[in-house]
């Protein structure tokens, strides 16, 4: 009897989030999922189970380049954004007085605190030939001619690293600081160096901080549409852009769709890469 | 609860109850960006004590597809691309207007464009605003005799020095024009020439933006030149920085226009048809030439009466007569040739 209630009350607990994720996820997922084998006859749209949009994503260059274009930025944004948070939060955790690390995690954090749109424009005027950096590496005699920075992939990888070391140092220093400083001196007693020290004991335990921060920019940057539109100065177009391009004039959902649904694909194969190290429990 | 305390409560709710049944009408218009200037509509809310809701849109799919899912009723008013009015009354969305009540002989003839904006002799909706997408450049930086010739715009001498205006139609239109294809007899067969002009462009390009990028472009100095520009890209620059201007080149532009009507379920059509009136009026013209969000040449020429020559002098109003001989309306495709078309542009995108 008193299992039976406890299994109740575990239910009713549970109901809200059910309730959320099934109205709010399972449900459109399905729409969606149902949408993408529907096809349009002019604008009357068809459901069934028709494979066009999916053939049309084999058959038209443009858009399964899209998806190898969003693969690339994606890699190189995740794999940049690693690389510089982790001695950020490392500085932060280890080498920044107790005192002071609120303070420096909060400066760390200061950009999200702007609009993500202005954010984007800014990165614009700042890499525009008459922009701050072309200005500095011509005073400094580093080139003679401005170079072309804005619109460019070059653009759009550096305003997704900018947003997304912010959020890798805060999941990396989260693992950092847990970390009981008893693991550095044992391995500094049996004799392993700094080097060492790092490479064998501290990565490795803070793989769960890095994987899930990968992850979540992993996740966030395959599907983001702004700031590719706003920096890349579409030239060349990832698989968010032509989504809006299939929807803004034609309205053409049923192709739309199926592309989400490639989106997501990719995104579960992000999610089975990184499951082994994604221990949200450890952060 | 003492007695006082109650009545003061009942009197605060019942006046609460009045002032909300006593609020204003309101009407919901679904328009572009131009039509949000409050100095457009506040006019038109005080003179007949209403709120105009306003919600802005982008790509006539977009809003067809917001009107489907809307309740009947929800919308009053609907600003549309001039070469979608027949998508909207082929939805069966519009509602007929009354022609006797459009100033449409004040028109520019040009752009009355019946063919647009009726159906089986029915009209659905009527041209408010139009200009082109055509050649802006930066006057300084360039050599104004080069911009009317479009090979020139894009060759070698300028690449990497423009950018082009993210919409297919008009581009494309551009295209056709350099390629001597008329904009109106875009078949399937010329997206091959289309295509190939559209490569050269596409190389010389440094970006393809939309309105805000390629105003951006050409005000920071990224480039100096927009392939798809207009008077509506640099008119609200013209006082800061004069030397960004626009030309039509010998081969001709683009003509765009947007047209309004009132929504077929709207429960307020007296309202919204004068709202359309207003609109379409001189002084409502002027101020939608003048917009804050982008100029463009009004409908009817007796707006010119309501706007300064410093106005009319930004918006080229004396030569109007030349570019309305020396343009072509956009592409207007069927489905199954805007599918070509769109499929041709991403695919020069990514190139």
């Amino acid at each position: 009897m008193s299992n039976r209630r406890d299994s109740l009350k575990g239910w009713g607990f549970a109901a809200p989030a059910l309730l959320w994720t099934t109205a709010f996820f399972v449900v459109p997922f399905v729409v969606m999922a149902a949408m993408s084998l529907a096809t349009l006859d002019g604008r009357t749209l068809i459901w069934g189970l028709h494979a066009d949009n999916y053939l049309e994503l084999a058959e038209k260059r443009y858009l399964w380049r899209a998806v190898l274009v969003s693969l690339e930025i994606t890699a190189t944004v995740t794999v940049l954004s690693v690389v510089l948070a982790y001695p950020l939060a490392w500085i932060i955790a280890f080498r920044v007085p107790a005192r002071w690390q609120r303070l420096a995690l909060l400066l760390a954090i200061l950009p999200f605190w702007t609009s993500y749109v202005v954010r984007s424009y800014a990165w614009l005027l700042v890499l525009a030939r008459e922009g701050v950096v072309n200005q500095t590496l011509m005073t400094l005699g580093i080139i003679a001619e401005p170079v072309t920075l804005a619109n460019t992939r070059i653009a759009t990888v550096t305003g997704f690293v900018h947003f997304f070391v912010m959020l890798l140092t805060l999941t990396i220093y989260a693992n950092l600081v847990q970390l009981s400083p008893n693991y550095r001196r044992a391995a500094m007693d049996l004799g392993a160096n700094a080097f060492q020290t790092f490479r064998h004991v501290i990565l490795p335990l803070t793989l769960p901080g890095i994987a899930t921060g990968a992850f979540l920019t992993f996740v966030l940057c395959i599907g983001d549409y702004i700031t590719p539109q706003i920096l890349g100065g579409n030239t060349e177009l990832t698989v968010p852009q032509v989504i809006m391009v299939q929807l803004g004039r034609r309205a053409d959902f049923p192709l739309a769709s199926a592309l989400a649904i490639v989106l997501m694909g990719l995104v579960t194969l992000a999610y089975l890469g990184a499951a082994r190290w994604l221990r949200i429990d450890r952060l | 609860m003492t007695t006082a305390t109650a009545r003061l409560l009942g009197t605060t709710l019942l006046t609460l109850a009045a002032g909300a049944a006593a609020a204003q009408e309101e009407l919901n218009a679904l328009v572009w960006c131009d039509h949000t200037d409050p100095k457009l509509i506040e006019p038109f809310e005080e003179e007949h004590d209403v709120t105009v809701n306003l919600r802005e849109y982008e790509g006539t799919g977009a809003a067809l597809a917001l009107l489907e899912q809307s309740r009947p009723g929800d919308w009053d008013v609907l600003v549309i691309d001039g070469i979608d009015v027949f998508r909207a009354v082929e939805a069966g969305i519009l509602a007929p207007l009354p022609e006797d009540e459009l100033p449409e002989a004040d028109f520019f003839p040009e752009v009355v464009m019946k063919e647009n904006n009726s159906a089986d002799g029915v009209t659905y909706a009527v041209t408010e605003k139009f200009g082109y997408n055509t050649i802006s450049y930066n006057a300084e930086a360039v050599d104004p005799a080069d911009m009317q010739d479009l090979s020139t715009v894009w060759s070698e001498k300028y690449a990497g020095r423009l950018t082009i205006y993210d919409y297919y139609l008009p581009v494309m239109g551009l295209a056709a024009l350099s390629a001597g294809i008329d904009t109106a007899a875009i078949g399937e067969t010329d997206l091959d020439a289309i295509g190939t002009v559209m490569s050269e462009m596409r190389g010389a390009a440094a970006s393809v933006g939309g309105v805000v990028a390629s105003q951006t472009a050409l005000a920071t100095g990224e480039v100096d030149i927009v392939v798809g520009g207009g008077e509506w890209l640099t008119a609200v620059l013209a006082e800061e920085q004069p030397e960004l201007t626009w030309t039509i080149p010998d081969q001709g532009a683009v003509r765009w226009s947007q047209s309004i009507g009132v929504l077929a379920d709207s429960e307020k059509p007296d309202l919204a048809l004068e709202f359309v009136k207003y609109i379409v009026s001189p002084e409502g013209q002027a101020r939608l030439a003048t917009s804050s969000c982008f100029w463009g040449m009004p409908a009817n020429a007796k707006a010119g009466e309501h706007l300064t020559d410093a106005q009319k002098e930004v918006l080229r109003w004396d030569e109007q007569d030349a570019y309305l001989a020396n343009s072509q309306l956009y592409p207007a495709p069927d489905t199954d040739l805007d599918i070509a078309m769109q499929d041709l542009w991403l695919e020069t995108l990514q190139q």
